[in-house]
């Protein structure tokens, strides 16, 4: 070997080091935060866009001192745990798993790298945390348990004859079924008892919202997301036999239903991406609460409920953030 | 890619593995189109759950799980042999149905096992590193159950199941029971599905009633991917072939994944799956060069 080409080898060992160094010391400024969904839903991204812009008005930005990485399952369980074995071979700070089974995936795949989870219904019964108050462990998050009382308490303020109250869901999505047992819990409380109708997929809900029909005083439609995918079905019959439609999400108003108690869930991704902030600081998911949803706002719409017969009291349509025209 | 990504897809390769097995069983060596799998998976998965939770031993559950899953085959076999209903609608029939089951079983449609005992926990105490444990236990199931399946089918009774599929009459007139050589290949069958979606819900935290969704397209492109990359044929090479597919599946997912350069993400992997089998299809055919060859054809 020539003394030239030594020189040279030598000067190209320097410059591969110094181009191997150099994103090293801007990585140890970056933080790292990878989100996860199990499905592309508009309430998951929005959960996802609301992370990335809490983020950002706090002072991490995307590409300059954030990496900010997204994957989503396709609604394969299968590609789920691979996502959350590729994110913790990552070791990103933060992993934000949006959905009960996202969630549970990156669980079972890491004990130390900081989790919060965000829109899972149910976080104990999931078992990704042991306590609500102190979670212990690497996981907190944020639920998006719906405010139930607060629901059917709108009900019987909007229709106070409401005796018989109808509920559209699908019995294979856990947060529903949570939802229903909550109102099934709650409905004696303001004299009503319930009538489901099941409709395991988006095409199955005309006929579980028509098998309503004669039945109920009101249908209620909680934040499913097999129904609420197919709510225009539900607010079909709720015109057709006059029987008022209330959601359990704001979004569902806008398409038909009479009115709702709700969050955004934009909302919940920024509360979500305080708690990913906390973490960045430097406190430990298991020292902070897993938190409930803060902002419920009420959505009307007086046309709707011209339509399915029945009139908006005027305390409700006063008190409303939102008036649908 | 990281390590943990790269052995995450082998470690998600050998259980689909398994599905690769069964869907190798139904649809190639007996030609009985079956989707029964898109809810024995998940019926395997809640069944081991649900004795985990209740504090059955998970070896034993996941084995409860096979036996539930091997008379969800029967029942297909059944509603085709007895009631004379198309093998395909008969499957359907059964996955329809299984999801009901698979909620009454389960008593609600996600049971969590985070951190209740599974079929790793007896090995946890073998100072094997965390990541390796679960492959390992995987490695070893599979190896035992291709096995098992190839000592089957070199059997006389899976020869039977073999002539079934290759042709039932001349089967039949040789005296072989085909409407036995089907209920007992699709129990088989089943029986591996379900299995595997007993040990996909131990290494995944928990039993979900939606994660049976697509799975007869993963043991499909097991399938069809192994075929193709394992030359010659016969039903040795042919359950080989299927587990061997369903690791280069997986890991063709983690590349996909981690190909942060190409800028393609999650969102893109059914293309990348439809690549990927058509290439796998195409890929021999072009090696030889001499005319076109069936792809896909049955061995």
């Amino acid at each position: 070997m020539t003394d030239s080409r030594i020189a040279r080898a030598v000067a190209g060992l320097v410059l591969a080091c110094a181009a191997l160094t150099a994103p090293d010391r801007a990585w140890s400024q970056t933080k790292s935060v990878a989100v996860t969904a199990i499905v592309d839903h508009p309430a998951l991204n929005a959960v996802r866009d609301g992370v990335r812009d809490e983020l950002k008005a706090r002072g991490f930005e995307e590409g300059r001192n954030l990496r900010f990485e997204y994957e989503s399952a396709q609604g394969n369980t299968g590609t789920a745990a691979q996502i959350a074995r590729k994110f913790v071979g990552d070791r990103p700070d933060v992993i934000v798993p949006i959905s009960t089974p996202s969630a549970q995936a990156v669980a079972a795949a890491t004990k130390d790298i900081p989790i919060v989870f965000s829109a899972v219904t149910d976080p104990v019964a999931a078992k990704l945390v042991t306590s609500l108050e102190r979670p212990g462990g690497n996981v907190t998050g944020v639920s998006d348990l719906s405010p139930i009382r607060k629901h059917l308490e709108l009900v019987a303020r909007v229709v106070p004859t409401a005796k018989r109250l109808g509920v559209v869901f699908n019995p294979g999505e856990t947060n529903a079924v949570v939802l229903v047992e909550l109102v099934r819990k709650h409905a004696p409380e303001f004299g009503m008892t319930v009538v489901e109708a099941s409709a395991p997929r988006s095409s199955d809900v005309l006929a579980a919202a028509r098998s309503l029909v004669g039945k109920v005083d009101a249908i209620y439609v909680p934040t499913d997301n097999t129904v609420v995918s197919a709510v225009e079905a539900v607010v079909k019959v709720g015109i057709d036999s006059k029987i008022p439609v209330f959601a359990g999400d704001t979004d569902t108003v806008k398409r038909g239903a009479i009115a709702a108690v709700g969050f955004n869930y934009y909302d919940v991704g920024r509360q979500t991406g305080q708690l990913v902030l906390r973490i960045l600081e430097g406190a430990k998911p298991g020292d902070l609460p897993v938190q409930g949803v803060e902002i419920t706002e009420l959505h009307v719409n007086p046309e709707a409920a011209k339509r399915m017969g029945v009139t908006l009291p005027q305390a409700v349509l006063s008190e409303a953030k939102v008036v649908v025209q | 890619m990281s390590s943990i990504a790269l052995i995450g897809a082998i470690e998600l390769g050998l259980v689909f593995g398994l599905v690769g097995l069964g869907v190798y069983l139904s649809f190639r060596v007996l030609n009985f189109p079956d989707l029964t799998v898109d809810g024995s998976f998940p019926l395997g998965g809640g069944v081991a759950a649900a004795l985990i939770v209740a504090d059955a031993d998970p070896w034993l559950a996941s084995l409860a799980a096979a036996a539930a899953g091997a008379v969800a085959g029967l029942v297909t076999g059944w509603l085709n042999v007895r009631l004379k209903i198309l093998h395909l609608l008969a499957s359907i029939l059964t996955m329809i149905a299984l999801f009901s089951i698979n909620l009454r079983i389960m008593g609600r449609p996600n049971v969590a096992l985070l951190g209740e005992s599974t079929v790793f926990t007896p090995f946890e105490g073998l100072g094997l590193p965390a990541i390796w444990l679960q492959p390992m236990v995987f490695l070893a199931v599979v190896v035992v159950a291709t096995l098992l399946v190839d000592l089957y089918l070199l059997s006389e009774i899976g020869l039977a199941l073999r002539a079934t599929g290759a042709n039932p009459r001349v089967a039949r007139a040789q005296g072989v029971r085909t409407d036995r050589a089907i209920l007992a290949g699709l129990a088989v069958s089943n029986a591996l599905v379900a299995l595997a979606g007993a040990l996909f819900a131990q290494s995944q935290g928990g039993a979900d009633v939606s994660m049976g969704v697509g799975i007869i397209v993963v043991g499909l492109a097991a399938v069809i991917v192994g075929e193709t990359l394992v030359p010659g044929r016969g039903v040795v090479l042919g359950t080989i072939a299927s587990v061997v597919g369903s690791i280069v599946y997986r890991l063709a997912i983690a590349l996909a994944l981690n190909a942060d350069i190409l800028g393609l993400k999650a969102q893109d992997l059914n293309l990348v799956t439809a690549v990927l089998v058509a290439l796998a299809l195409t890929l021999p055919g072009l090696r030889r060069s001499r005319g076109a060859r069936l792809a896909g054809g049955r061995p």
